[in-house]
């Protein structure tokens, strides 16, 4: 974590429809809530971003989310990330149209590296995340997978996300497969893994099933942010616990205050 | 309607680049309207100005060139209307800029756009872009009274994510700056009428909403 700047909590709401869903592993989708609402309510509570994914986006070959960001964005006054069925840079112009500040690309990327140099070039590294799905295949090998954590690429992810910031992404959303879900924990050998191989922010994601999870992920220089879903959507922990026990804990978050 | 009712319009300049709306929807919930636009003839008729942006400063240079809306910015920060630049916005109202070999800038601030310096702690590398939540500093002798951080204080965090810095040649154009690690940023500039800031306050949240409310409402 850098001083200076604050380890970011995130909420991510993964997307099917019009619903704010949440599986185990990636698999078994439950819906959670309405987005608009959700995302409101986190933005309320403090929250410093919110990631949308649409989860079933590469696999219809089709993207709902541009009405509900539009929506979410009207009184909604910090980063937005969407992800999900990003192909081209006419997608990223239409999800920045909509109100995101950033566009998370992995199953495009993956089957046309290019694609990431063509956005960089275009809307610039700030924008551009790399949501990199990643499951465990050795003891210190994790494997790209795409379309949502289904399909298996070959691809290995120290490889893949050096390559990517040589092509100009700003930023890495680091999902475990193994761990999404879970509520174990994050997987921290993954991030560390990934973490000293690249030098630009990563968000771990995956498997923060309770607010001291937040300590090791943060603490021992691993990522800059964590994306949290299960904790928020079922209300094991608020935002509020999780923010104050950061605190407590040393950790460098945004001191929000409810206005 | 009476006149006194009459909202304060916001030209935001649409040079194609990046998150307008966010902006947009941001004034107006400081209850002014918002009006994203290319048109030199709107920009210069409206009660403020905002230059915003994201994305690569030649580009961006290229675009307002293209658009002939360089002349049009430069009257307006000579003829004493309120300019506020975001993030790229505040970095293409200085001289010039290092991304990709030497592009010229809007030339209203005096100064150059560097890239954020390459520096390790513990041998591990400063993260590039800054991406995230930072405090504002101020030196001793800055006020921020009748400046958009006028409702802010000392300590309050904004949201950041940039891989280039100003450097001002006037530091008593310097309202507030930031530090990342061993790097300090000028987070705040401002020269009369006209404002830059590094940082998105359409995405800072509440504090942020102060800082466009109060240039929607004093300049």
């Amino acid at each position: 974590m850098s001083q200076g700047t604050n380890f970011r909590l995130i909420a991510r709401l993964d997307i099917k429809g019009n619903n704010v869903i949440k599986g185990v592993n990636l698999e078994g989708l439950r819906v959670v809530g309405s987005p608009i609402e959700l995302a409101y309510k986190y933005y309320q509570q403090g929250v410093d971003e919110l990631l949308f994914m649409d989860c079933v986006a590469s696999l219809y070959g089709r993207n709902q989310l541009t009405q509900i960001i539009s929506d979410a964005a009207n009184n909604i006054f910090i980063p937005i990330t969407v992800g999900g069925g990003i192909r081209s840079v006419s997608d990223v112009n239409a999800a920045l149209r909509a109100g995101a500040d950033k566009v998370a690309i992995n199953t495009a990327a993956v089957l046309n590296p290019s694609l990431l140099l063509e956005v960089s070039k275009y809307f610039g590294s700030q924008c551009l995340v790399l949501s990199v799905e990643a499951k465990q295949v050795g003891l210190r090998n994790w494997e790209v997978y795409t379309d949502n954590g289904r399909e298996p690429s070959g691809m290995d992810v120290i490889t893949w996300v050096k390559q990517a910031v040589e092509l100009g992404i700003g930023e890495i959303l680091l999902t475990s497969i193994d761990y999404e879900g879970t509520r174990k924990g994050f997987d921290l050998d993954l991030i560390k893994a990934v973490s000293e191989v690249v030098a630009v922010p990563v968000i771990a994601s995956g498997g923060m099933g309770k607010k001291e999870d937040i300590i090791s992920v943060s603490k021992e220089n691993f990522a800059d942010a964590a994306a949290m879903a299960d904790i928020l959507h079922y209300n094991r922990n608020t935002l509020a616990e999780i923010r104050d026990y950061a605190i407590l804990a040393n950790i460098n978050v945004r001191s929000y205050e409810k206005n | 309607m009476l006149d006194h009712m009459k909202k304060i319009k916001v030209a935001i300049i649409d040079y194609g680049a990046g998150n307008m709306l966010s902006v947009k929807r941001a004034v107006e919930a400081c209850d002014a309207i918002g009006i994203c636009t290319a048109d030199p003839v709107i920009i210069e008729k409206a009660d403020r100005i905002i230059l915003p942006g994201v994305g690569a400063f030649s580009s961006a240079m290229n675009a307002l060139n293209n658009l002939k809306l360089v002349d049009s910015i430069q009257k307006i920060a000579s003829n004493g209307k309120p300019l506020l630049g975001i993030c790229l916005g505040m970095q293409l109202l200085f001289d010039e800029s290092e991304e990709f070999g030497l592009t010229t800038g809007l030339k209203i601030l005096p100064g150059r756009i560097v890239k954020i310096p390459i520096s390790r702690k513990n041998g591990k590398l400063l993260k590039i872009p800054h991406i995230g939540w930072s405090r504002l500093e101020s030196y001793p002798d800055a006020s921020w009274k009748n400046t958009i951080l006028e409702d802010n204080n000392i300590g309050d965090e904004f949201y950041f994510v940039h891989s280039f810095i100003a450097e001002a040649s006037n530091r008593s154009h310097v309202l507030a700056y930031t530090q990342y690690e061993d790097v300090i940023i000028n987070s705040v500039v401002r020269s009369d009428n006209v404002t830059g800031c590094q940082f998105h306050p359409e995405k800072s949240g509440t504090l942020g909403i102060k800082i466009l409310n109060q240039f929607v409402s004093h300049g």
